[in-house]
């Protein structure tokens, strides 16, 4: 890995996200009313996309905002402009990820769904993020956060509107928990601003759906699991290489399950919960590979999982995979609306690194001179996995992120020397179950905490 | 971002939030499996309310906390930490380590009223909406968006 890639300036990328900030920050007074002389955050962001074919309908957008008099067609608007931005800064980024590590990326077009019918709870959705943006986050109150409860408990049970339904949920959570806006000293903008804008893209019909197109056939082989949650969902991404039964090249892929959850439900709980769903958790968890017939595969590189094209395959050790087979893998594009910053997640795999904790706990890497800040906070509780370990590791699988303006990487497993013997040690080692003493005992709490509201469901839930 | 409940046991306490200006919640009654307790602590007057789901009032609810309204604090103290508790509450309990005992004291010691604003049934409801989230079938198409939402070894 050329890590010494990653350090450099990129070009444009400050401009970028200077025309973003000045957007998220007219969301705190709210666009309600006309803004007021000097700040005039979406007309950035109408300059911005000047010569682009957004550039009309945001400047239109940006002009009513102004003055105002903004309407929800405005807003869907405003929120493409800021997530265009960001896909430029993605696109940047991740062109450095790919040098340094040498990657090859596919040049397929993901197809785009045909449009397709409004539905009423997009526009109910679309209803609340427009309140929220009038508002403004200074104007939070329980009663215009409360509104997405219904919105969201509509849309849980159908499976088409899971993205929006999820993201919703976390969010209201997060400004539910931060009312009234009135007494908060400072707002996470660019967070706030990331969440409104994706969930007002994706009250667009069709926007969130990511076509099928085509099938695997081939071995997978597992290298590590990203876990991602919020108080009310969750969700575990297998990375792995796929070797296709044609003998063409390797590539890059992800499979995912998630589950919407009780906030109660944590740690060994969640994976209960996706377990039953999923195969390729235990696979993972034991460092074994799985063969694939006929899966489900999109153009970015996603597995639609179904166990009934899988079954268990050989032994497939993943430092082993990282090694060999992880370097002349080829990775996937990323859909064009998907195009965001939060969303690079590059699987590497890193090795001759020094390590140092600061006073603060915090992890470095440097790599071929390069510090690499190591984000511990992500390796998920309900695994074998420490900190500590990542500190003493001499090899680790993990996946280059960015966040608040550097690269970073988050541990997927390491190698570590017990008793001078060289040891494996994976974040989602207990995605299948363990043995493990403390594993065990985290098992038993989530099945009780579990057992117990089932028992309350089936006894006062309406069925 | 907010930080994931710790873990609790929750045969006791099924459900307990920080919510709609209230900490409230649902205590399992200690003789009748059927039978569910609402209780409820406003923020800033500590206004209590405990009652059946069936609209009865508890007993042990009159002039001041019951053992419900203890439990539900406890709990609240042990998936929320004391800290954010006492935060939402307004309560005046000391800093530091603050259980669910001390914090109950000391906003039964301002002698609160019982709360008469009868929100036990929006309180259920709102049980069973989480209760519910445990009927939804995952899925293994992927969810881009969950990426907005890392996790954390940090604790509440």
């Amino acid at each position: 890995m050329r890590a010494d890639l990653l350090a450099g300036p990129v070009e444009g990328l400050d401009e970028a996200l200077e025309a973003v900030d000045a957007f998220d920050q007219a969301l705190v007074a709210g666009l309600l009313r006309p803004q007021p002389a000097g700040t005039a955050g979406p007309t950035r962001l109408a300059d911005a996309v000047l010569g682009t074919p957004l550039a009309a309908g945001v400047a239109e957008a940006a002009a009513k905002a102004a003055a105002g008099a903004a309407g929800e067609d405005h807003f869907v608007a405003l929120a493409a402009a800021r997530t265009a931005l960001h896909g430029s800064v993605h696109d940047a980024l991740l062109t450095r990820v790919d040098e340094a590590a040498g990657r090859q990326r596919g040049a397929d077009v993901v197809p785009v769904a045909a449009g397709q019918p409004t539905a009423n709870l997009l526009t109910a959705a679309r209803a609340w993020l427009s309140d929220l943006a009038r508002c403004g986050w200074q104007g939070l109150d329980h009663e215009v956060v409360s509104g997405a409860a219904e919105v969201v408990s509509a849309m849980l049970p159908d499976p088409s509107l899971r993205r929006l339904a999820t993201l919703l949920d976390g969010f209201a959570a997060e400004l539910a928990a931060s009312c009234p806006g009135a007494s908060l000293e400072r707002f996470p903008l660019r967070r706030w601003g990331d969440l409104w804008s994706r969930g007002m893209l994706l009250t667009v019909p069709g926007a969130a759906v990511a076509p099928v197109t085509g099938t695997a056939d081939g071995r997978l082989l597992p290298l590590g699991i990203d876990v991602t949650e919020h108080a009310t969902a969750a969700q575990a991404q297998v990375h792995a290489v796929f070797e296709p039964a044609d003998g063409s090249a390797p590539r890059l892929v992800r499979a995912s399950v998630s589950v919407p959850k009780p906030d109660t439900v944590v740690g060994a709980g969640i994976w209960q919960l996706m377990r039953p769903h999923m195969s390729l958790l235990a696979a993972a968890g034991e460092g074994c590979s799985m063969d694939l017939t006929g899966m489900p595969v999109t153009a970015e590189g996603d597995l639609v999982w179904s166990d009934e094209h899988a079954r268990p395959g050989e032994p497939a050790e993943a430092f082993a995979t990282a090694r060999v087979a992880l370097p002349t893998a080829t990775a996937p594009v990323t859909a064009p609306l998907d195009r965001h910053p939060a969303r690079i997640a590059v699987p590497v795999f890193l090795e001759g690194y020094t390590t140092r904790t600061d006073d603060e706990g915090r992890l470095t890497f440097t790599v071929a001179g390069l510090d690499l800040v190591v984000d511990t906070d992500r390796i998920p509780a309900a695994g074998p996995l420490t900190p500590e370990a990542v500190a003493k590791s001499g090899a680790c699988i993990g996946l280059i992120r960015w966040d608040a303006g550097s690269f970073g990487v988050q541990p997927l497993a390491v190698e570590t020397t017990v008793r001078k013997k060289v040891t494996a040690v994976h974040a989602g080692a207990w995605a299948g179950g363990t043995t493990d003493k403390a594993g065990a005992r985290a098992e038993k709490a989530a099945t009780d905490a579990a057992k117990v509201l089932s028992e309350r469901a089936g006894r006062l839930l309406r069925k | 971002m907010v930080p994931p409940a710790r873990p609790r046991k929750l045969a006791k306490v099924p459900f307990v939030e920080l919510a709609d200006g209230r900490l409230q919640g649902v205590v399992s009654s200690g003789s009748d499996i059927g039978r569910v307790y609402v209780s409820s602590v406003a923020t800033g007057t500590f206004a209590f309310a405990c009652s059946t789901n069936n609209n009865r009032p508890c007993g042990g609810a009159h002039g001041s906390f019951c053992n419900h309204i203890g439990a539900l604090i406890n709990e609240a103290v042990l998936q929320y930490g004391a800290p954010r508790v006492v935060r939402y509450l307004k309560a005046d309990a000391p800093e530091g380590d603050t259980d669910g005992a001390g914090l109950a004291s000391a906003m039964r010691s301002t002698r609160p009223q019982a709360d008469t604003t009868k929100a036990a049934a929006s309180v259920f409801s709102r049980f069973l909406r989480h209760l519910a989230y445990l009927e939804h079938a995952p899925v293994t198409a992927p969810l881009p968006e969950m990426q907005f939402f890392p996790p954390t070894r940090a604790v509440a």
